[in-house]
């Protein structure tokens, strides 16, 4: 492995690849550079750094290119498709397309196209956005370190010796490495937060029921949510505005209007979080959280407080057994979720060779098809769900997550919003924690209330760790359809903070040298 | 397990037992579309050409409620005095089977959507016996696969298997009833009645077309014995691949007597599925349930919870068609049937079409007279229930209608029902095809008896000399000469016309 350097000799991010896709949404609409160009230039990104990086399973250059010249004729006749048309975007490999595998970064997926497109995927196409790919991640989206994907892990740009997060750790990573502007997550216990919190990138969790679910392939149907992923709270909320919105596909598609983050951001911007109401979780602090990580916290609720909002310390008592619930809840329902993955429609097939009857090509398959996690949880799941354990495990889970949804509606009662670390650590090294299924499970343990509730939530860098300079996530926390209160903190915040540090924090990713 | 039961004589085993039943139905509803996606619910469909992402159980696809089938799950626990659930859930039902695409079943399990009700069933003797509902719950057929090789089309033994998933995700309606206790000797009676009524009462609704021969009506039979005196239930089996109404009671009453013959030896019933054979009558074991299976059900998290609204159930309920029962008290009266006569109509499961028939604008004892003599003769060369024939109360009243008009005689009127009944289209299809319409066109008739006339000139003379009745023979050459297809009546009056008799 190479190591970094963020020397001007290092072949950094273009002119181009460098822009956020705001500015480079301004650019296209203006004239002043294709949509093809900008695809281009992120495609020769693409291609230099991905062998370092490993953030992507697919790239269809082809398609994204084309695309991209359509985003182009259609603005020469007047009729761009959004404000973000032509802007390339890399999506997570969860989401079903028609043009390219969706391999959920298993096995058992590895050469199956979908004949559907997902709702998220449809919608981008409608807007004109240009999708360049899709990204690496855990297997079926279960991990906190990409590390579980079938296809090798995904490096971090701040240090490629360390994990980008996860499971999307794919998304996060093409982002902090200037492959792409924009990028989809899929948040089913902290699978966006996580990982822009370790990379340096702003991610959002919408509110549960806020983006369509049809076409990502579920892990755990009650939790997963799609949900937008860039380098500013900017760029974020004009990809959230794209796929957000009630969708008749998906039964748990909340029917109401999305709420205006693309406004909220750019009020938000402006500085002023006056009559703003801020809780700090009380319980998110204290023993396994690294110190730069609680000091960046600190600092960002200084800021927060300069900004003109009122901050208090709130208590959220259950949110000790958030974790646990989570670890019944969505393995349950993974274990029934994965149980299609049977050689019989679709994917892998082992063993059909007229030795082994139906059951055994299907045991044999799954066997072969899985990773070692996916059986974890699969087996954690069966055990819970099964009769007599039901109403200790399952039913059990469930209560707490009452609980939660409790404690929040209790501490919105208080405030507006609640903050907290995103993470308790930076990245970690690769390796580290994948014999330890606890350690692992640790990284989430503040990002999975919000999943539990269904409320909405952001990672939001706020600098880098004194320890090792790598990247701090702060994680807001808004009332469900409230997301707009998410950007307008956040892009407070962001402001604030680039102001303090004199540069953006973009700017100080360490540019990737290039191999060749 | 595989041996013949020994079996014993049935006055013998009430002697000793009581039989408790417990029947399962699985009604396929006649929705437009299936239960959680927007494909065709159709029978007899090219393999595999009505399924979607959704019934197929893709990756990443969510299934969305068909609400039609949720309202005709609400109108049939209200037929059946059930209760309707203010709030209740969907549950998934997980287990592996090729033929199911989700490796789960989207079912209901302890939040059905109707419980707690009863259906009073006429037996063979005219006396009334109520069989209580337990639960009525939606949920999705499976797909269905075919053994290749091997024996009888089962999976063991056989080489390969086809999947056909154009029935994957039909509506299914599952009713259960509460144990029957009390049926004593009559209980394979009683189960066949009970069947044989929820057919009635769900194809009077219009929502399933209950056809056992296809499917859209199955039943499972839980049969045990209880020793004379005893109150504890025996071990249960369930016997399943029950085809016809018949089959139901030959089923439950082998099944007692298979127990009986085991019980009575000192041996143990096993739990376990059973197939019933049409051919021998007996039962064979199926599946043997050796630990109760574990389905691990859990709250379907992909669908809603549905809450009907006190308003609307009872908006649904204004909605219930004249109930089966209702609409035979009436027959009874309007058509002035005794007890008897009702009973055979029921038995021939003629009263319903003939009472369709009669609201489809026919005469009480036309429509009778066709359904009771030419289409069950018809019926019965098939092989099937009349039910199952293949022409509509409707066609048959068209029929009935064109005959009244003059435009079919009786024997056309027959060999347009044979065409319907073999699928070559409706009635006025069927005579457009064949050109069967009887001869009006008073021109071309009148040639006709101007032949027969000339050709005849005795007969002719003597009908002038006002001998009328030898005009028979003249009508018959015109009968002869049209090859049937004229209305023998206007040639009579042709004939008497042109004879000057008139
Ligand atoms: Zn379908």
């Amino acid at each position: 492995m190479t190591s970094t350097t963020s020397g001007p000799e290092g072949s950094g991010p273009t002119e181009l690849t460098g822009l956020t896709a705001s500015e480079l949404a301004a650019k296209i609409t203006a004239g002043e550079v294709s949509a093809e160009e900008v695809t281009r230039a992120h495609l020769d990104r693409i291609e230099a750094v991905e062998p370092d990086v490993h953030a992507f399973l697919h790239v269809n250059g082809q398609e994204a290119l084309e695309a991209a010249r359509r985003a182009d004729e259609d603005r020469a006749n007047g009729r761009a498709a959004s404000p973000l048309a032509g802007v390339p975007l890399a999506l997570k490999d969860v989401f079903t397309t028609t043009d390219m595998p969706t391999t959920c970064g298993s096995r058992m997926l590895e050469d199956w196209t979908p004949p559907y497109d997902s709702t998220v995927a449809g919608r981008l196409r409608e807007a004109g956005v240009v999708i360049l790919g899709k990204t690496n991640m855990d297997e079926f989206a279960m991990g906190s370190s990409t590390e579980n994907s079938a296809f090798g892990p995904t490096h971090n740009p701040w240090d490629l010796e360390r994990v980008p997060g996860g499971s999307g750790g794919g998304s996060s990573a093409a982002l902090a490495a200037f492959e792409a502007p924009l990028a989809i997550g899929t948040d089913t216990g902290g699978s966006i937060r996580q990982p822009a919190a370790v990379t340096g990138t702003v991610g959002v969790k919408p509110t549960y029921g806020g983006v369509s679910r049809y076409g990502l392939v579920a892990f755990s149907s009650s939790l997963d949510q799609a949900g937008p992923c860039g380098r500013t709270v900017l760029d974020a909320a004009m990809l959230h505005e794209v796929i957000a919105g009630h969708d008749r596909m998906d039964s748990t598609s909340i029917d109401a209007p999305v709420p205006q983050v693309t406004a909220a951001a750019r009020e938000g911007a402006a500085g002023d979080l006056r009559g703003m109401r801020v809780g700090v979780v009380r319980e998110f602090a204290g023993e396994g959280y690294q110190r730069g990580v609680l000091d960046s916290f600190n600092a960002a609720v200084d800021t927060l407080t300069s900004l003109g909002a009122e901050v208090v310390e709130v208590s959220c008592p259950h949110f000790e057994y958030a974790l646990g619930a989570y670890y019944l809840i969505a393995p349950s329902e993974c274990s029934s979720n994965l149980a299609r993955f049977d050689a019989m429609r679709y994917g892998l097939r082992v063993g059909d060779d007229g030795e082994h009857n139906t059951e055994e090509v299907m045991s044999l398959t799954r066997e072969q098809g899985f990773g070692a996690e996916v059986k974890r949880r699969i087996m954690l799941g069966t055990y819970a769900l099964s009769s007599g354990y039901y109403d200790a495990y399952y039913g059990q889970a469930q209560k707490v997550r009452t609980l939660i949804s409790r404690d929040f509606a209790s501490a919105f009662e208080q405030v507006d919003v609640l903050v907290s670390p995103t993470t308790p650590t930076t990245a970690f090294r690769i390796g580290e924690r994948a014999d330890d299924p606890m350690a692992m499970y640790l990284a989430d343990l503040c990002t999975i209330p919000s999943n539990l509730a269904g409320n909405a939530s952001m990672s939001v860098p706020s600098g880098v760790s004194a320890e090792d300079g790598l990247p701090v996530g702060l994680q807001i926390m808004a009332p469900a359809m409230a997301d707009d209160r998410l950007y307008r903190v956040g892009a407070a915040y962001e402001t604030a903070r680039d102001a303090a540090s004199g540069s953006s924090l973009v700017d100080r990713i360490p540019q990737l040298e290039v191999a060749r | 397990m595989t041996a013949v039961a020994e079996i014993m004589d049935y006055d013998e085993v009430l002697r000793n037992f009581d039989p408790v039943l417990g029947l399962e139905v699985h009604v396929e509803l006649s929705t437009a579309t299936k239960m959680f996606c927007g494909c065709a619910n159709e029978f007899g469909a090219e393999p595999n050409t009505r399924v979607c992402p959704v019934c197929l159980g893709m990756p990443g696809a969510l299934p969305v409620v068909n609400g039609t089938a949720v309202e005709s799950a609400i109108r049939i626990g209200l037929a059946l005095n059930c209760q309707v659930a203010e709030w209740c859930r969907f549950a998934r039902k997980n287990y592996f089977y090729p033929d199911m695409p989700k490796n789960f079943q989207t079912s209901q399990y302890d939040e059905p959507i109707v419980f707690d009700g009863h259906l009073d069933v006429v037996l063979d003797d005219g006396e009334t016996f109520r069989v209580g509902i337990e639960r009525a719950h939606m949920e999705e057929d499976t797909g269905k696969s075919s053994h290749v090789g091997g024996a009888a089309g089962r999976i063991h033994g056989a080489e390969h298997s086809l999947l056909d998933y154009n029935r994957a995700g039909v509506p299914l309606i599952e009713i259960v009833t509460k144990p029957i206790t009390d049926a004593g000797e009559r209980a394979p009676e009683v189960a066949r009645a009970y069947v044989t009524a929820l057919r009635d009462l769900l194809r009077s609704m219009g929502v399933s077309d209950v056809r056992m021969d296809q499917g859209s009506l199955r039943c499972d039979a839980n049969v045990s014995l209880t020793p004379k005196g005893s109150t504890r239930f025996g071990t249960r089996t369930e016997t399943k691949n029950v085809n016809s109404f018949r089959s139901i009671e030959r089923a439950v009453r082998f099944e007692m007597r298979r127990h009986a013959a085991l019980l009575n030896e000192g041996a143990e019933i096993v739990q376990e599925t059973r197939h019933f054979d049409e051919s021998s009558g007996e039962t064979s074991s199926g599946r043997r349930k050796e630990e109760a299976e574990d389905y691990r059900y859990f709250p379907e998290p992909d669908l809603v919870p549905i809450a009907p609204s006190r308003d609307w159930v009872e908006q649904l309920r204004g909605t219930l068609p004249e109930m089966p029962w209702e609409r035979r008290r009436r027959a009874q009266e309007q058509w002035e049937l005794s007890d008897e006569e009702l009973r055979d109509l029921v038995n021939a499961g003629a009263l319903d079409l003939i009472a369709a028939t009669v609201d489809a604008g026919a005469s009480p004892s036309e429509a009778r007279s066709w359904w009771v003599a030419y289409l069950t003769q018809r019926a019965n060369e098939r092989g099937g229930e009349l039910a199952s024939l293949p022409i509509t109360p409707e066609q048959v009243a068209r029929v009935i209608e064109l005959v009244n008009e003059g435009k079919l005689t009786h024997k056309l009127a027959r060999q347009v029902v044979d065409g319907v009944l073999d699928g070559r289209g409706g009635p006025d299809e069927v005579i457009a095809a064949d050109e069967l319409e009887v001869v009006s066109d008073d021109s071309s008739l009148q040639a006709a008896v101007d032949e027969a006339l000339a050709a005849q000139p005795d007969a002719a003379e003597k009908i002038r000399g006002g001998k009328v009745q030898a005009a028979g023979a003249i009508v018959g050459a015109v009968m002869k000469a049209t090859q049937g297809q004229a209305d023998a009546k206007r040639v009579r009056e042709l004939v008497l016309a042109a004879c000057g008799q008139q």
